[in-house]
């Protein structure tokens, strides 16, 4: 758990290398979107999805295949940080992890569809493709030891 | 523009055999297909875009943009669905229509399934029926199929299988792991375990080589063109004839008829959106199940002012799929093995003589599961999110086995197709608008089947077993079928035993909706069979430029 309590304030690495990059996200956006990615699929002795970019995946289809989407993202991510800011007096990205772990129940709770959303969206970026933004160096590929790219050519079970 | 002998919309199983059939015995032919046409190179291994996993889109069509159908659900709610989702039913728009990336198994139906009323009678609320041909009717055509477009695996240790004059001409591939724990779990419990058929080089044939066993196989492009479909066997030798012009990017708009009520052509939007008016002696419908009753509905004349074929309204009824539904077993052992296309062992040991029930299912290992689809067979005892779901898909991913199998569906008149009245697609043309529910006793049949799936993967050590029933919403899909009925009484029927509407001699249906049911089985080779079977027969009865009545 050590590795990822440090990660619900270590979003900073992940502004840095996409300072001003973001198709849709305000940076503030992509912190909190990124903390709850990485929530569902944290990391610990395999990368989780804030190493993966997870954020990058969803990123990039709320600008192409996710455009209905948009909405409910940004009144997602506004919630989650009310319902923080309520109970916690906090920004979510502010919380530890554990406490962020609570919040998300209660977010699950009570704006469920923006929950599952992101939650199938997360997913995707982390299992799915590594060329549509998420997944990165497949990173969830390696943790399933599936060789990717493929070894070719192979005829038999040999 | 030149007439032709024959003009069929659509170059799928069916089609394409049409096109070959016709353009080798000579007759003039232009074959319209609404998608592109893809190729091995095509295969872009994207594992959320592909034809199977449609997250971000289908790779081989419709396009989500303009190609809008409805569906009303079992509470009458109406919903628009674009193409890629869940509920469309849709089934692939290219050359070679759902043949091009497939999972390739290659069935014949059963005996039985020809006759399931006279088999059970029809449960309450069903239109299950006799077919008018038979097993037999269709047996050289199956063959034929199987030689011409390419099918390997095993069938015989299948005892219950129907009367067969030749072996597969390819035989199976080696086993591959799931295949290796399943084989003798079957054999302990006094089944009859045998090697799927399936359209797909195991050795070089067909002047095409053997499948290199990748884990991008259905729903992708075959990178080594190794899976068959009409793509790459029939439709290249109906070109190679001269007499067959494939014209890919045309939609049908309707079929239209002469006054004296005979199909004169079709009316199709080319490539560029131009409409067109292609003329022809012979009209042969090939849209899959959905898109050929549209077609009919939409071709409205003086003469069929309620659709071509639709004196009796029974155009676009008795829609059907099949109830997908069997388990997943977690092992102790490793089941993963990274070998395509996965799919390998099948049992046919309920798909008749199930007691109580009208029929059933073959049950077989399911294919190679890329990790994203392993995620939407996670199952409801694992937490949806955090280190406990991640915890467990490390653990799962390569020690799960997924039996499953197409339960036959009790037909029912009020599962249907009609053209919605507002909604249209790019060109204009009225979409389709699907309605209707499974039958209950489709889902009894569906949990007994479920039940037998579980009981195998315990046999072969499952130390958890979750068990896969879907809702009792509309079905169709990929394996859409029945909505044309085949019948001897035109009152009951939409096309006679040759696939010819009743109401219109020189106009045929031959896909899948013809199918007056579907066989506990998937489609593709009995549609392929019909297709050789009708084509035969409409050759024996042309007559230079029409066919005689």
């Amino acid at each position: 758990m050590g590795a990822a309590a440090t990660l619900g304030g270590s979003a900073v690495s992940c502004s840095r290398s996409n300072a001003g990059r973001w198709r849709f996200f305000t940076p503030a956006e992509a912190l909190t979107a990124d903390a709850v990615c990485e929530q569902i699929i944290p990391a610990d002795q395999d990368p989780g999805a804030h190493d993966a970019r997870v954020v990058n995946y969803i990123d990039m289809q709320l600008t192409k295949h996710f455009r209905q989407y948009r909405d409910t993202y940004r009144r997602g991510l506004a919630t989650i940080d009310a319902i923080s800011q309520a109970k916690h007096g906090r920004r979510f990205i502010e919380l530890s992890f554990a406490v962020q772990t609570e919040v998300l129940r209660d977010v699950q709770k009570q704006a469920k569809p923006f929950f599952e959303l992101i939650l199938t969206h997360t997913m995707q970026g982390f299992y799915g493709d590594p060329r549509h933004g998420g997944n990165r160096d497949a990173v969830s590929f390696k943790m399933l030891s599936l060789p990717y790219p493929p070894v070719r050519g192979r005829r038999t079970s040999a | 523009m030149r007439h032709a002998n024959a003009v069929i919309v659509g170059s799928g199983a069916g089609g394409g055999i049409v096109a070959k059939e016709l353009a080798t015995a000579g007759l003039n032919v232009v074959l319209l297909e609404r998608g592109k046409w893809y190729s091995a190179a095509d295969c872009r291994k994207d594992d959320l875009r592909n034809q199977r996993t449609t997250i971000l889109g289908n790779a081989f069509g419709p396009d989500d943009e303009g190609n809008p159908r409805v569906l009303v659900d079992e509470r009458g709610q109406e919903r628009i669905l674009k193409p890629s989702e869940g509920g469309y039913n849709n089934n692939a728009a290219c050359v070679g229509g759902g043949t091009f990336s497939y999972g390739a198994q290659a069935w014949r139906y059963m005996e039985k399934d020809f006759r399931m009323r006279s088999a059970y009678g029809a449960p309450t609320n069903s239109t299950l029926e006799d077919w008018p041909i038979s097993y037999q009717d269709l047996e050289p055509y199956y063959e034929k199929a199987e030689i011409e477009v390419g099918v390997s695996g095993d069938v015989e240790p299948n005892i219950f299988k129907a009367p067969r004059r030749r072996p597969l001409p390819m035989p199976a591939f080696p086993p591959n792991r799931e295949h290796q724990i399943l084989h003798p779990a079957a054999k302990r419990l006094g089944l009859h375990p045998f090697d799927i058929p399936m359209f797909r080089n195991t050795v070089p044939y067909n002047e095409r080589g053997a499948c290199m066993r990748c884990r991008w196989c259905v729903g992708f492009a075959c990178e080594v063109n190794a899976r068959s479909g009409s793509h790459n066997t029939v439709i290249p030798k109906a070109l190679a004839t001269g007499n067959c012009d494939l014209r890919t990017e045309c939609v049908a708009k309707e079929v239209v008829v002469d006054a004296k009520g005979r199909a004169r052509g079709v009316i199709y939007f080319d490539a560029r959106g131009k409409l067109v008016e292609q003329s022809a002696d012979l009209v042969i419908v090939s849209c899959a199940a959905i898109e050929s009753a549209r077609l009919l509905l939409n071709s409205k004349s003086a003469l069929f002012p309620r659709g071509l074929g639709n004196r009796y309204d029974w155009v676009g009824r008795n829609l059907q799929g099949h109830t997908y539904t069997g388990a997943v077993g977690l092992l102790e052992e490793e089941t993963y093995d990274d070998i395509g296309p996965g799919a390998q062992i099948a049992i046919c040991d309920y798909n008749h003589g199930n007691a109580g029930l009208a029929g059933g299912a073959m049950l077989a290992n399911e294919f190679i599961r890329l990790p994203i689809q392993f995620i939407g067979q996670v199952p409801n005892f694992v937490p949806k999110w955090g280190k406990g779901h991640k915890d467990w898909v490390r653990r799962a991913y390569r020690r799960t086995v997924m039996v499953q199998g197409p339960v036959q569906e009790m037909p029912m008149f009020d599962s249907r197709v009609q053209v919605d009245p507002q909604v249209r697609d790019r060109w204009g043309i009225p979409v389709a608008r699907m309605s209707g529910a499974r039958h209950p006793h489709s889902m009894e049949i569906a949990r007994f089947i479920a039940g037998k799936a579980e009981a195998w993967l315990r046999e072969a050590g499952a130390i958890q077993v979750w068990k896969k029933i879907p809702g009792a919403g509309l079905s169709g899909g990929q394996h859409q079928a029945g909505t044309c009925r085949m019948g001897n009484d035109p009152k009951t029927s939409v096309v006679n035993r040759f696939c010819q509407l009743h109401d219109v001699d020189n106009a045929y249906v031959i896909d899948g909706s013809v199918h007056v049911t579907n066989g506990g089985f998937n489609p593709a080779l009995t549609i392929m069979a019909i297709a050789y079977y009708a084509s035969d027969n409409l050759l024996r009865a042309w007559k230079g430029t029409r066919v005689r009545s």
